[in-house]
């Protein structure tokens, strides 16, 4: 990655803390993201990922922290002090937000053309041509076909789901993108597939991700930096590489050792 | 138990207080759906118990009643409701729509303009135009006070994408004084340019959902579309085979099992007040008209 010096960062978390009652779900999180940046958060079940990853986005209010985000116009914005309207537009213009399960992130009973375009409706496109143009831009740009643009997600593979979801996220050209596990659920060579994919997109269009996975060839082939989560705390960060060639932490080692030679 | 006791309009009159004070709200925002504590009425939900206690609630004993019933003042419904207030409230009823202070409706706007003295009720059955995209009420009353109705177009992209047009022909959603996207009941979309600027007072009331809206007499209410597939109501091709009008809803009627048909108004009064004026049917080339599609 090449980051221009002193380039202010797009996201900065500050000790975020999230208790579920006297349940623990992350402790003291604190990271900084550049635009195109892609960190990934790895560690086992139950470890906080999602939990960390639903913080960012806004989408549960920390126990305890902060997160500071830099808007388009270049101000800076504390997310949970700005309006529930705002950050309900910042979620979806400027952010994405992907489902490990596409079900969740997409309206099944909705066309696919219609699950790519709502968000163009909600910020105010009222023009069905340009719309539907839009739509079907992107559609190719993931590899569905475009005679599937009508149908709904019911009738797509879970890979063609999967892709869906992304182009429903990236057309309203968000600057960043959270990732639930995206290739979950997904045979290897679908996996493949899609990681191509989403590289290619990530790189071309300059996007921040935010990848929580359990996979590490998923962290290796795709993120810049990792964090690896146990008990609900970071244990270790760095440089991808780094951190999976030369895992300092007990546990890391234990998660770099426990994967099958290929 | 103490014997029940008479009161006028059948509600007592804190229900009615309560109903008064839903209603006084919904007028003060207007298309905003306004919760309220409805009662059971002596009738099955979908069957008006909305638009009963919303009439219960404004009908004085000068006023003159008038209930149609999709158009009609002849059908079970409207019949019924008429006698439950006749029974209930001792008013006058009527079928005219120009001598009417209060019309309570079933899918229907009359097609006799309305004056500022006249208060228009709907019965509704599904008060939440976003029901059928966003199941969660906690969701859709967000949206509703966020203004986040870009869900709302993706049902009229997927009608267009599916059929080619806008196929949505009756509950077609409406956007009250820039505001609040609200459902019109589902009156067809032909009755909805008349919601616009409409001199009456209009009430909605969904008894089962325990809802209550309004539009307040001449406020802008416009019909979603996109640029490039406008809004248009809609109207079969024919004339009334009664009167012969050719600009009021038509109601399409099955004559026989080989095909025939028939389309006379939808609106009784309308029809029989022009039959009266001497208007009659257009003239038919043959009886035997060839089934059209």
């Amino acid at each position: 990655m090449n980051f221009i010096e002193n380039e202010q960062p797009l996201l900065v978390a500050e000790g975020l803390t999230k208790w579920y009652g006297r349940r623990l779900g992350c402790r003291d999180a604190s990271f900084e993201l550049y635009e195109g940046e892609v960190i990934a958060v790895v560690g086992e079940s139950g470890s906080g990922k999602t939990t960390l990853l639903q913080l960012l986005s806004g989408q549960i209010e920390p126990s305890a922290g902060q997160i500071r985000y830099r808007l388009r116009d270049g101000a800076i914005a504390d997310v949970w002090s700005m309006s529930e309207p705002m950050r309900r537009f910042l979620f979806r213009t400027d952010w994405g937000y992907v489902h490990q399960d596409p079900q969740l992130g997409l309206r099944m009973g909705v066309s696919a053309g219609g699950n790519v375009g709502e968000r163009l409706m909600a910020v105010g496109w009222r023009n069905y041509g340009d719309i539907r143009g839009a739509a079907t831009d992107w559609l190719a740009r993931v590899e569905i076909p475009e005679d599937r643009i009508d149908d709904t997600p019911r009738a797509y593979s879970g890979g063609m789901r999967q892709r869906l979801q992304i182009a429903r996220n990236l057309v309203t050209a968000p600057r960043l993108i959270f990732m639930d596990e995206p290739t979950g659920g997904l045979d290897v060579s679908v996996q493949a597939r899609l990681l191509d994919l989403l590289r290619r997109i990530v790189s071309e269009m300059r996007i921040a991700v935010i990848v929580v996975t359990h996979d590490l060839a998923v962290a290796r082939l795709l993120s810049n930096r990792i964090m690896v989560m146990k008990e609900g705390e970071v244990i270790e960060q760095g440089l991808t590489d780094q951190v999976l060639d030369d895992p300092h932490a007990p546990y890391t080692q234990l998660l770099v050792s426990s994967i099958l030679p290929a | 138990m103490s014997a029940p006791v008479y009161n006028f309009a059948y509600l007592d009159e804190q229900t009615k207080r309560m109903i008064r004070r839903a209603i006084l709200k919904a007028i003060a925002i207007p298309g905003y759906q306004v919760p309220f504590a409805s009662r059971e009425m002596p009738m099955p939900y979908g069957w008006g118990t909305g638009g009963v206690q919303v009439t219960a609630s404004i009908l004085g004993p000068e006023d003159v009643l008038k209930v149609i019933d999709q158009g009609s003042d002849d059908t079970t419904n409207a019949v019924s409701i008429r006698k439950f207030f006749t029974k209930t409230a001792g008013v006058r009823t009527t079928t005219s729509t120009l001598e009417a202070t209060v019309i309570q409706t079933r899918h229907r706007i009359p097609e006799t303009p309305l004056s500022e003295t006249q208060v228009l009720v709907y019965q509704v059955p599904i008060p939440e135009p976003l029901r059928f995209l966003e199941p969660r009420e906690t969701e859709t009353r967000r949206m509703h006070a966020l203004s986040e109705y870009g869900l709302m177009h993706v049902k009229l992209y997927e009608d267009i994408a599916r059929h080619g047009h806008i196929a949505t022909t009756y509950a077609y959603p409406v956007k009250v004084d820039e505001r609040y996207v609200m459902d019109p009941s589902p009156i067809p979309k032909f009755d909805n340019p008349k919601l616009s600027d409409c001199p009456a007072l209009q009430l909605f009331g969904a008894g089962r959902e325990k809802r209550i809206y309004a539009i307040p007499p001449y406020t802008r209410v416009v019909s979603l579309d996109f640029e490039d597939h406008p809004f248009q109501p809609y109207r079969h091709d024919a004339q009334c085979e009664l009167c012969g009008a050719a600009d009021s809803y038509l109601d399409e009627v099955i004559t026989d099992d080989r095909g025939s048909r028939m389309f006379v108004c939808s609106d009784t009064d309308y029809c029989e007040t022009r039959r009266a004026m001497g208007y009659a049917a257009p003239a038919r080339n043959s009886d035997a008209e060839p089934a059209r599609d």
